[in-house]
């Protein structure tokens, strides 16, 4: 397969409808695996380290999962074609930084990806859309445990799978959820909210920003440590924490409508109309105008057939994946019109918010003519 | 409020976690917090983050060997970058890593997935253990027919 087939389909993350699809976005789980033999790719020499993906590719191409799959050499992609794929979450940022000594392998409908030679030798996720986090642990862990059969796995009695970095030691899982928190964030209890899951040991931050200042209200909540708990326990945990979130989050929602319905109805306005309306915007402004768009649906003021239009611009939008239409560099300003013109053509056929039917109705005074 | 990495730059992101009990902040800036990939929960750890900020002295302190045998990989390596060289190291600088791990983590013990292959070896270590220590004991109550039970379950596990 080649890369153009990627880079011309939205991963199916992204166009998929999970289980509680309107504020969990995706959900995912990475793990991370080394050679009993090698150096780790960090302090590794460059030969050992082509040894090393050599050792690897083949064993990662011949799996059952990666039929028909789209398998690279870091060094044959572009500077522009990573960056897409970091955008879509199939590579990470510092696998984008390498070259020569590494490669990604991942499946055509890019819900599972496998980088070799990033910090460990083997780091391998699968993405799904919605809450499944359970789901995406079975479909990483079967691909685990069939390359386990043929490759020697640096594993320690006492400390499990060992790992260049010793934040990761144990069971090298990181499982993490996308989540959308307009409401929560609109009636500031967002930091809250993160403090209370901090606590219990998960993290919470911006997907882009951090707290309050999270860019299109959207935030990843993921574990933090990876030894002295089972990863089904360590699932089951945060699984149990994303659900209070969701439950927090449709409460504020409810809370917003009945409390403070004009300026619910203000953002989603304003967010509908300067998006239709705009010839120049930026990535943060469309994010956070996309977002009231995103809970605008959520909310029944616009038909659900907006809804995968304006999922998709979440990612169309990013700065590489405007720029692959384009296949040049774009200045900032030209970025910024693109971005606009972009979403105007996508909006073009949305209709208008449709607040006379909003579930504000049942609210006695939440129709707007309280002023 | 400075940053914590580049100690020149306004902090603008502020990380707080708790692990266990035991409160940990971090101070970015902005640029900082970029490259960290602090906006990337799959690449980042906060503790990875405190180890570049001094923890891994943690680690000078529980141990004497100053290269790892397998890799060359040294402490001061260690305190550079955060990432170990390779999987001996583990060994290599285990007391060290111990108090690092404790600070770290929930717990000091994996206790999730064992590769299959590996299950069964483990499986077979502890029980020759057992087996092992059992005879020991057997010889020195003077219980010969006990030993010479033994002496055969040993003999078929090491055929296996
Ligand atoms: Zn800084
Ligand atoms: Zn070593």
């Amino acid at each position: 397969m080649a890369i153009h087939n990627i880079l011309n389909n939205t991963g199916e993350w992204l166009r998929g409808e999970g289980p509680h699809h309107q504020i969990v976005v995706s959900s995912r789980v990475r793990l991370a695996r080394n050679l009993k033999s090698f150096a780790f790719p960090g302090w590794a020499k460059k030969h050992e380290r082509l040894q090393i993906l050599e050792a690897i590719k083949p064993q990662v191409e011949a799996l059952t999962e990666m039929n028909d799959a789209f398998s690279v050499y870091s060094q044959d992609l572009s500077a522009l074609e990573k960056q897409v794929l970091v955008e879509r979450h199939l590579i990470s940022r510092e696998h984008a930084a390498k070259g020569v000594g590494s490669a990604v392998v991942m499946n055509r409908r890019q819900t599972l990806s496998i980088m070799i030679n990033e910090e460990d030798h083997l780091r391998m996720q699968a993405i799904r859309a919605g809450l499944q986090l359970k789901s995406v642990f079975k479909m990483i862990d079967k691909v685990d445990s069939a390359l386990e059969e043929r490759l020697d796995y640096a594993f320690h009695p006492k400390l499990g799978y060992l790992t260049a970095c010793p934040t990761n030691v144990g069971t090298g899982m990181r499982a993490s959820a996308m989540v959308h928190l307009p409401a929560l964030v609109m009636s500031e209890q967002i930091n809250q909210v993160i403090q209370a899951v901090n606590k219990i040991g998960l993290a919470v931050r911006g997907l882009y920003g951090e707290g309050t200042e999270a860019l299109g209200n959207l935030f990843q909540v993921s574990n933090q440590t990876t030894l002295g708990e089972k990863e089904e326990d360590i699932i089951a945990r945060l699984h149990k924490v994303i659900e209070q979130i969701i439950e927090h989050e449709q409460n504020a929602r409810q809370m917003l409508l009945q409390k403070k319905p004009n300026t619910l109805l203000d953002h989603i306005g304003r967010g509908y109309g300067i998006l239709r309306h705009a010839y120049s915007m930026n990535s943060k402004e469309a994010l956070n105008l996309l977002s009231f768009m995103k809970l605008g649906i959520d909310l029944g003021f616009f038909p659900e057939g907006c809804r995968q239009p304006i999922d998709e611009l979440f990612m169309e939008t990013q700065p590489a994946h405007l720029q692959k239409g384009t296949q040049q560099k774009l200045a900032a300003d030209e970025r910024d019109s693109l971005r606009a013109e972009i979403i105007r053509a996508k909006l073009n056929e949305f209709p208008r918010p449709d607040v006379g039917l909003p579930p504000t109705s049942s609210a006695p005074d939440g129709n707007g003519s309280q002023n | 409020m400075h940053c914590d990495v580049c100690k020149t730059n306004q902090a603008t992101v502020f990380l707080t976690q708790i692990v266990d009990g035991k409160m940990q902040k971090v101070n970015l800036c902005e640029a900082c917090s970029k490259e960290k990939g602090v906006t990337d929960p799959t690449g980042f750890a906060l503790a990875d983050l405190l180890l570049g900020l001094g923890a891994a002295q943690e680690m000078e302190r529980g141990g004497t060997v100053q290269k790892c045998p397998a890799c060359g990989f040294s402490q001061a390596d260690f305190k550079k970058t955060g990432r170990l060289g390779c999987a001996t190291c583990y060994t290599t600088f285990a007391d060290g890593l111990a108090a690092l791990l404790k600070g770290m983590h929930k717990g000091t013990d994996h206790v999730g997935k064992v590769p299959a292959r590996l299950a069964k070896s483990i499986e077979r270590e502890v029980q020759l253990k057992t087996l092992q220590r059992d005879l020991k004991k057997a010889v020195a109550s003077e219980d010969y027919e006990s030993a010479a039970t033994l002496r055969d379950q040993i003999r078929h596990l090491d055929v296996d």
